[in-house]
């Protein structure tokens, strides 16, 4: 495994476009004997540089499609290609190094180890990663420093407001200079003072160059992405924005 | 990731949770201390038996009165007859019967009270002859052991042992002093060096007398000249069986006995002395072991259980690592890892406290408990694979979570 040398550089190294290329893709849920099929065929085409907010009422499917996009649930069918590869093909240990290096996921609950400080909560995809401790530090903090965090790195998830929590996991999210960023309802559980913040966080990572795909259910948030994609009942209802 | 990454998330995860990684290392540490305690004390007995046989003199045997048949058929138990005499100690003395007989000590014994003034003493009186010295290995400290002339004579005098000594006379020199036995007054003639040894049997706390003394003046009766035991003694180590064939086949002659089956004396060596004491008190180590072990188990599905219980509770921490790309033998390696600190910690802490109490156990009763150093390391070892070995089902679970499965788990 090769470690990326200029860290420093805000912008991941370039992937062949799309980064994501979805077709057809299909979930079923089995629970006893009845079946519930979450995804109905999805297509679906998101380039490099794209911020794109999926929406949805509960039940839609976004979140499952979310969870496909991040490489934690797998597809019944259909075609997943993560920047030209072909996610199906993969095996668990190749899917946990995708999930690793590949993809910054920003859970709705942050899902922050408690007993673990800020930094060492930012550091963990780059434990798994490899990277040896002195350059973990430096970079989780110098991640931080870019959420706005850089005077809260020793302090606890318990210790931190929610909007702070938020980003230490976009922080976590983002160390490893992902290809993409898949966030869940990141400001689900935040006042909307700390959802503007966040967002402008995210706004400002849409700037550098990142690719972003955003689960929400509320329209001021979404109308801050580029592109909104509407589901209903495991389909794609409806596309606003620019197609590349 | 590497394994020192893996040992300090380990050791966040036990630092995290410390009353249950505690209470986990504490069954660990219980069951290696009971171990060690348990084989420490097998050994323990086994070498203090070992130095008391060896106590006895060296090229030893014993030759002690068996079972005899009354006329009316009932038959005696071992040791029950009185059918060796003092005759039969001079008979073996012979060097033309016995020629592998380095030297003979037919010796009886009584418990009596020892008076000296206001003081007195209970202590076995042994009658024995000047023999007896060498035949036992001992040496004198004062004065001078029973001599010739001392059993020819019926002499009232005594050698007494340097505990004895000490009850008796306080720290006077003995040696020219008199104690009374039944009134019967003996001059200690001297004092038997320490045998050193921690034997229960303490050979330091008796008094020698000449045999026919003991005979005549002292303990008297039908049984007079019956004697408990002889010592023999063979000229070296080769010539041992040697000496107890002559012996025997003696003892048979002069017994008149045809039937060899039916001798009405038994004669040990040392060694078999041995033998039946170790095999003693290997049994009883194997039996405290074998519970000390059950303990052991136990401290170790304790492990599995805090391992299982610890997999469960922290479902969504695994999920959310291998949500950050930890695969499954990353995850599979940290319980791995961490329940082998448990046991690692509960080994060390366990042969620690095996190793106190060894210590101090003998202050409080009268045992020896032996550590052997491979007790101690095996007994560690032992522990860290308990964590390992009962660590391996709950890590593999922790491993085969599917992450969607255990972030969404609430």
């Amino acid at each position: 495994m090769t470690v990326p040398i200029h860290y420093a550089r805000p912008i991941p190294p370039p992937l062949p476009i799309p980064v994501i290329e979805l077709t057809d893709i299909r979930k079923v849920y089995k629970a006893g004997s009845l079946e519930v099929e979450a995804l109905r065929g999805i297509s679906l085409r998101i380039d490099e540089g794209e911020f794109v907010a999926i929406m949805g009422p509960s039940g839609s499917g976004k979140s499952t499609l979310m969870h496909i996009l991040g490489c934690l649930d797998v597809a019944t069918s259909g075609r997943y290609q993560l920047a030209g590869e072909d996610v199906g093909d993969l095996s668990e240990l190749d899917l946990a190094e995708i999930r690793n290096r590949r993809i910054g996921f920003v859970f709705q609950q942050f899902n922050l180890l408690p007993s673990l400080s800020a930094w060492r909560n930012v550091e963990l995809p780059l434990c798994y990663a490899g990277v040896p401790r002195a350059e973990r530090k430096a970079r989780a903090i110098e991640t931080l420093t870019r959420v706005g965090l850089g005077d809260r790195i020793a302090h606890r998830p318990g210790e931190l407001s929610g909007g702070q929590q938020s980003r230490v996991a976009l922080a976590r999210a983002l160390v490893n200079r992902p290809a993409l960023l898949l966030a869940d309802e990141p400001t689900g559980a935040l006042d909307s003072h700390s959802t503007n913040d966040v967002l402008d966080v995210f706004a400002g990572l849409h700037e550098q160059g990142h690719t972003i795909v955003l689960i929400t259910h509320e329209e001021d948030v979404a109308e801050r992405a580029e592109r909104i994609i509407r589901l209903r009942d495991g389909l794609i209802e409806s596309e606003s924005g620019v197609l590349a | 990731m590497s394994w020192i990454e893996t040992l300090r998330t380990s050791l966040d995860a036990i630092r995290s949770h410390r009353l249950r990684s505690a209470l986990t290392v504490l069954g660990i540490l219980i069951g290696i201390a009971a171990v060690i305690l348990t084989v420490g004390l097998g050994e323990g007995a086994q070498a203090q038996v070992t130095s008391e046989i060896n106590a006895l003199g060296t090229n030893l045997l014993v030759v002690t009165p068996g079972s005899t048949t009354s006329s009316s058929g009932v038959r005696g138990g071992s040791g029950s007859a009185s059918t060796l005499t003092v005759s039969d100690a001079t008979a073996l003395a012979s060097h033309t019967v016995a020629p592998d007989v380095a030297a003979v000590a037919p010796t009886t014994s009584r418990s009596e009270s020892l008076t000296n003034g206001s003081t007195n003493w209970t202590t076995s009186v042994v009658g024995s002859t000047p023999s007896w010295l060498t035949v036992r290995a001992r040496t004198v400290s004062e004065g001078r052991f029973l001599t010739e002339q001392d059993e020819t004579g019926d002499a009232a005098v005594a050698v007494i042992g340097s505990s004895t000594a000490q009850e008796l006379f306080g720290g006077v020199d003995p040696v020219g002093r008199t104690f009374t036995v039944n009134s019967l007054p003996f001059t200690v003639v001297g004092v038997l060096a320490s045998a050193g040894s921690s034997s229960q049997t303490n050979e330091d706390d008796q008094a020698i007398v000449p045999i026919s003394t003991a005979a005549d003046r002292l303990f008297g009766g039908t049984t007079r000249t019956a004697v408990q035991s002889i010592y023999l003694e063979a000229t070296s180590s080769d010539t041992l069986s040697a000496a107890y064939q002559e012996a025997d086949q003696e003892l048979l002659n002069t017994h008149h006995i045809t039937n060899p089956a039916s001798a009405d004396f038994s004669i040990a060596s040392q060694q078999s002395l041995l033998s039946t004491a170790t095999s003693v008190t290997q049994t009883l180590t194997v039996l405290l072991g074998g519970i000390a072990a059950i303990s052991l188990l136990v401290g170790g599905i304790g492990v599995m259980n805090i391992m299982l219980v610890s997999v469960t509770e922290r479902i969504r921490e695994i999920g959310l690592r291998k949500a950050l790309g930890a695969s499954p033998p990353v995850i599979r390696r940290q319980f791995l890892v961490e329940a082998a600190l448990l046991g690692l910690t509960g080994g060390i802490l366990g042969a620690l406290v095996g190793i106190a109490v060894a210590v101090l156990l003998p202050h409080f009763i009268s045992a020896t408990v032996t550590v052997s150093p491979l007790a101690a390391i095996g007994s560690i070892v032992t522990a860290i694979c308990i964590g390992i070995v009962f660590g391996v089902y709950p890590a593999s679970r922790a491993a085969k979570l599917a992450p969607i499965d255990a972030l969404r788990s609430e």
